[in-house]
């Protein structure tokens, strides 16, 4: 399949400025990790994921678990953009009984294959899935995007052990590997480093990319599909914030809301004719 | 204190701790034979050649501590403590008995000795890392030991641990992965498989060292080298035999907890006489 | 002089002060120590502070070894990972040996509001009340929150503790007489008695104010110890008024609500309506007023307890079977 990189990006972009208005709108939320995140979640839901948005429960459609659930005003753009819900319904992010939940409920917003929001258990969720599409004979793949810093957290790695222990090589997780965590520097705090090396130890087939190159991202997803009895992982590495200037690498906007100024300047920014 | 037993005797040590084993959990009652023989040689080790303790005082500061974090293998713990003088040697045998001291998992308050109270997988070697991290903040050259199984390492704590310990280059800790093949439903290959484990622990930041967990003179070259390492924890991969020292519990997942019969235990107790036997000639 | 500010941050700069006081505290965090706090503590003494990282369970056994090396470790997160994720290392590695750690959760209950269900701790003292050996506090103000962080501190063994996220209102004087197990009455009253926990300490009082102008006299408990509660005041309140208002941002199973029920069912049974979440999630929202309001837990649903046991038939003074609660 080609790759219309172009329209990626401006996909994308407006994906960002969807984001931003979000979480000024809400009040809170988490901008950094969304931002970083948003150029992998367009590729997946525009050229990866067979999914169809009239028919959410579609029995053989591809699964995508966040399980970095709260950088869910990424993911509720990129389901509003493709089709799942009106895109009116995003200025409603974290309102009392809103569809549109802090964190992905599955009960509440059409589109979502699980509800997330507690580090690690996405993932172990995911593994879950994609042992029932084995068991049922089925063909769909089942995808799930961890933090960084979600790596600390054990339930990964005994996730990652059952996951091969079982041969899922119908599973591809993605790291969005953008070095930021809620207190700092994830490097200062408990190193994940080696990253690679950690998940090629614990029997996963791992590739490292840049997380906001297309053709880098198109690439790795076409090279995750083998059925090899491995899971996969793609280790993204990413820009906390991106797209953002004074918000990219900085971490107090791990979260929080911009401000009025903040966010207008965001938007020029990330303006559609730039 | 540390003590300086030769190989003989520590083997000797390794065979009286396997005799405490059979006698404390008797005819028709299950008890974890086989995860306690596998290390029985390594605790051998660690409380009659390597570690600094003294039964006189088990609270000494700076003291060296040992976490049983597999700690269903109690009773080679009991054993040993017995042995070096931590509590009588009767005690043993009023385990699991209402009020005793020796409680069925390690108890820290119950039983002189015991560090922390053990039973529930993954929590052991956590709990090294904060008594390292108090080493680390007094300036004690304390050595935190700490004996893992290997079905244990599935635990997701483990690895939560390892990390941390790594990150905060513990090099004080000292883990020993007891590496018998087996846990409590079957072989921990068709169980949850753990393999690679060198590969997972060296990639987790920690230096490995491989050998076979029954000979002594692996052992202590082992912990020599463990302890002369800077900069990492190391975790000493063992190699075992569920069951070491009992014909019948060897490689038997029956006997991860289980019953013996008059007749195993009277067979028990003559192999390992006889394996005393054989090593009382030695120096 | 005690500023009207989050309790989590009151807790932050107390802990600073006993970092000073004493050498042996060390204070360890899973990931987010600006928002318990616990960063004061890391600027202060950056080499006895401990982030464990988005690990919960190794923070809570990495405090228990170092309190059983003489420490005395506090451990912060929020309240739903603390209480949840944690809960059998709490049990197992603190509670069970005795061993001088300190969990001190934020965030807690609805005050989580935009973060929604998956950040809300709304079982957590059902859950921590079960565990032997741990005693369970949840101050109301930022007076009683450095009281409680103090006394912690001096005693010795195992202490959960719950805190909200924003700005507690000042509710007690600098020299109000803080005990753990001892309520404090906040309002003197014959009619009937709210007994509120934590945040709602201050509804509480709101709620008591409104039912004044109707006439109705509530006394007013804060019960900042909700294990080992404090029975005599349970006692008195079912003796001296005609029934009893629990007031907890929890749910109204297994916490402050259940612990008053299960005490007064044992010596005095007396009417008692309890406010909290009714069994059900809650929700996201933009502002943790309006999220109490929809889920009935503010002064307006406390008053509107206390109107209907007041209205009810069986607001009737039952005498007292005993003098004295038994002790469990």
């Amino acid at each position: 399949m080609s790759l219309d990189s172009q329209r990626l990006e401006m996909t994308a972009r407006k994906l960002r400025r969807q984001i931003i208005r979000m979480i000024a709108g809400a009040g809170s939320g988490h901008c950094g990790g969304s931002l970083s995140a948003i150029d992998l979640l367009t590729y997946l839901y525009f050229c990866e994921l067979r999914v169809r948005p009239d028919q959410p429960q579609w029995l053989e459609r591809d699964r995508f678990l966040l399980s970095k659930g709260h950088c869910a005003p990424a993911l509720y753009a990129v389901l509003a953009e493709r089709g799942f819900f009106p895109e009116e319904k995003l200025w409603t992010l974290r309102d009392i009984n809103s569809s549109l939940q802090g964190h992905p409920d599955m009960n509440k917003t059409p589109g979502l294959d699980m509800t997330t929001g507690s580090l690690g258990q996405g993932f172990s969720c995911a593994v879950g899935m994609a042992l029932a599409a084995k068991i049922d004979h089925m063909d769909y793949t089942v995808y799930v995007m961890l933090g960084d810093s979600e790596l600390q957290t054990g339930l990964v790695w005994e996730a990652a052990m059952l996951a091969r222990h079982h041969g899922l090589d119908n599973l591809i997780a993605i790291i969005d590997n953008n070095k930021l965590q809620s207190d700092g520097v994830t490097e200062t705090i408990v190193d994940i480093e080696p990253i690679a090396d950690k998940w090629r130890g614990f029997g996963w087939e791992a590739r490292r990319i840049d997380g906001h190159d297309f053709h880098q991202i198109h690439v790795a997803f076409a090279e995750s599909k083998s059925p090899n009895q491995q899971p996969k992982v793609i280790i993204a590495d990413t820009v906390k914030g991106k797209g953002v200037s004074f918000m990219e690498g900085v971490v107090a906007w791990h979260s929080g809301a911009p401000n009025a100024e903040q966010t207008q300047a965001a938007l020029k920014e990330l303006a559609a004719d730039l | 204190m540390r003590t300086t037993e030769s190989l003989p005797e520590l083997q000797r040590k390794a065979c009286r701790l396997r005799q405490h084993i059979i006698r404390m959990v008797g005819v028709g009652k299950a008890g974890h034979i086989g995860g306690s023989c596998s290390c029985a040689d390594l605790v051998a080790a660690l409380y009659f050649r390597v570690m600094q303790v003294d039964p006189a005082q088990p609270d000494k500061p700076g003291r060296d501590r040992f976490i049983l974090s597999k700690g269903h293998a109690a009773l080679a713990l009991y054993a040993a403590l017995a042995e070096r003088g931590f509590f009588p040697v009767a005690e043993l045998d009023r385990l699991k008995q209402l009020g005793a001291m020796l409680q069925g998992h390690p108890d820290r308050l119950r039983t002189p000795g015991v560090e922390a109270n053990t039973g529930s997988l993954g929590q052991g070697l956590s709990i090294a890392n904060g008594m390292a991290l108090a080493a680390r903040l007094d300036g004690s050259d304390g050595r935190m030991y700490v004996i893992l199984g290997d079905g244990e390492i599935n635990e997701g704590q483990v690895w939560e641990a390892a990390m941390f310990a790594a990150f905060h280059r513990l090099d004080h800790v000292i883990a020993i992965l007891d590496r018998n093949g087996l846990q409590a439903m079957g072989p921990t290959k068709t169980r949850l498989d753990t393999e690679p484990l060198s590969e997972k622990w060296r990639a987790f930041g920690w230096f490995v060292i491989e050998i076979n967990g029954h000979d002594f003179g692996q052992i202590l070259n082992a912990f020599n080298q463990a302890k002369a390492h800077r900069g990492s924890p190391t975790l000493i991969l063992a190699h075992t035999v569920k069951g070491k020292g009992i014909s019948f519990a060897e490689n038997n997942g029956a006997f991860h907890n289980g019953i013996m019969n008059q007749e195993q235990f009277n067979l028990a107790n003559r192999e390992l006489e006889a394996a005393l036997d054989g090593l009382q000639d030695q120096p | 002089m005690t500023e009207a500010q989050p309790n989590r941050v009151t807790y932050g700069s107390t802990l600073v002060e006993l970092g000073h006081r004493n050498p042996r505290i060390v204070v360890l965090d899973a990931d987010v120590p600006k928002s318990t706090n616990t960063c004061q503590f890391q600027q202060a003494f950056p080499d006895r502070f401990f982030n464990c990282g988005v690990a919960e369970q190794n923070m809570i056994c990495v405090a228990a070894g170092l309190a059983a090396s003489g420490k005395i470790a506090f451990a912060s997160t929020f309240a739903v990972f603390a209480s949840m994720r944690a809960c059998e290392q709490i049990r197992t590695s603190v509670a069970y040996p005795r061993l001088n750690v300190k969990i001190v959760a934020t965030n807690a209950g609805l005050d989580n509001a935009g973060d929604g269900v998956t950040h809300q701790g709304i079982e957590d003292l059902a859950i921590m009340r079960s565990i032997p050996n741990l005693t369970v506090l949840s101050p109301s103000d930022p007076v009683t929150t450095r009281k409680a962080v103090l006394a912690v501190a001096q005693q010795d063994g195992p202490i959960y503790m719950r805190l909200g996220r924003n700005l507690s209102p000042l509710l007690h004087n600098e020299n109000v007489d803080f005990q753990i197990g001892r309520m404090i009455r906040l309002r003197e009253g014959t009619d009937l008695t709210i007994i509120a926990t934590g945040n709602m300490a201050h509804a509480a009082v709101t709620a008591a104010k409104a039912l004044s102008e109707q006439g109705i006299q509530a006394r007013v408990l804060d019960c900042h110890t909700i294990k080992p509660i404090d029975r005599e005041a349970i006692l008195a309140a079912a003796n001296e008024t005609m029934g009893i208002v629990t007031a907890e941002d929890h749910s109204i199973i297994g916490g402050l609500g259940s612990a008053v029920c299960e005490a007064l069912s044992e010596c005095c049974p007396a009417l008692v309506r309890r406010v909290g979440l009714k069994d059900c999630f809650a929700s996201s929202g933009r502002d943790y007023r309006k999220l109490l309001a929809y889920f009935q837990m503010d002064a307006t649903a406390i008053q509107a307890e206390a109107e209907a046991l007041m209205q009810s038939r069986r607001a009737v003074k039952v005498p007292s079977m005993l003098t004295e609660c038994p002790a469990i």
